[in-house]
């Protein structure tokens, strides 16, 4: 039963967000579909993803949102889209035709890898350990990129010249 | 209502997913792009997890999963950041206003 209302609300959230006219209204939204999945991850079984989710899907990111949109400015576009709607659902439709596909396909032949015993810290340390490499690399390349494309706005005609 | 469990959540995942690729290829504001990224994001953030339940292996799905947040947050500040700069530059955040770029 929760999850049913669970389900119903990341989906009435998710159209909110997208349907939003104001930028802060759609930001809002969703950061409460972050933590409604959130909820539905820790009903799942997995309370770390949860955690690591809520503070980051609906916290960080939330903040960030907030910071760009009070950069940049609300500003309304029109509704015209660049593609004309039919290709729209026609495609969306597609996609989500093909990973239905996928999943009833991939039922009952998935094999798990070998040694996957133990919780989730030492699995991540142990068999996953180029993941942690991979997420090191990541938060220094955000990093440097977002220094860098914050950093030069004031200069940005000099390093258009040079390039 | 008895219905099971997985095909719930499955439901959920696929409405995250559709929605974001909806708004993905409908909208014209570059921050409503990072928004429908996002939501696509979790919807697979959604189907790991339901993958690790269904198969008993709730670790090593929520590994992975751990590693698909912290990739989906640089996308999203990098992301950001490309949307301000643009904001900055060309006064606008009309994706169609990038055309310019091609002079």
């Amino acid at each position: 039963m929760w999850y049913v209302l669970i389900a119903v609300g990341i989906l009435a959230c998710a159209i909110l967000a997208i349907s939003a006219k104001r930028l802060l209204i759609s930001a809002i939204w969703l950061a409460l579909t972050s933590a409604l999945v959130a909820l539905m991850v820790y009903l799942l079984g997995a309370p770390q993803v949860a955690v690591i989710e809520l503070s980051v899907g609906a916290g960080l990111v939330t903040v960030l949102f907030v910071f760009a949109i009070n950069i940049s400015g609300e500003e309304v576009i029109g509704e015209k889209s660049p593609l004309p709607k039919p290709v729209v659902w026609t495609s969306v439709l597609l996609t989500l035709g093909l990973v239905i596909f996928f999943i009833l396909r991939s039922v009952g032949f998935l094999q798990l890898p070998e040694n996957v015993s133990g919780s989730a810290p030492s699995i991540l340390w142990s068999i996953r350990y180029l993941d942690i490499l991979l997420q090191i690399v990541l938060i220094f390349a955000g990093v440097l990129s977002v220094i860098g494309l914050l950093s030069n706005s004031k200069t940005a005609s000099h390093v258009e010249d040079k390039a | 209502m008895n219905l099971p469990i997985p095909f719930i959540v499955l439901v959920a995942v696929l409405s995250l997913a559709g929605t974001g690729f909806y708004c993905l290829l409908f909208t014209r504001n570059l921050i409503k792009l990072v928004v429908a990224l996002q939501l696509l994001v979790k919807g697979v953030v959604l189907a790991f997890v339901l993958a690790g339940h269904m198969q008993g292996a709730q670790n090593l799905a929520q590994t992975m999963a751990v590693t698909v947040i912290v990739a989906d947050t640089i996308v999203a500040v990098i992301g950001l950041a490309l949307a301000v700069q643009i904001r900055l530059r060309t006064g606008s955040l009309d994706v169609k206003n990038l055309s310019k770029l091609k002079r």
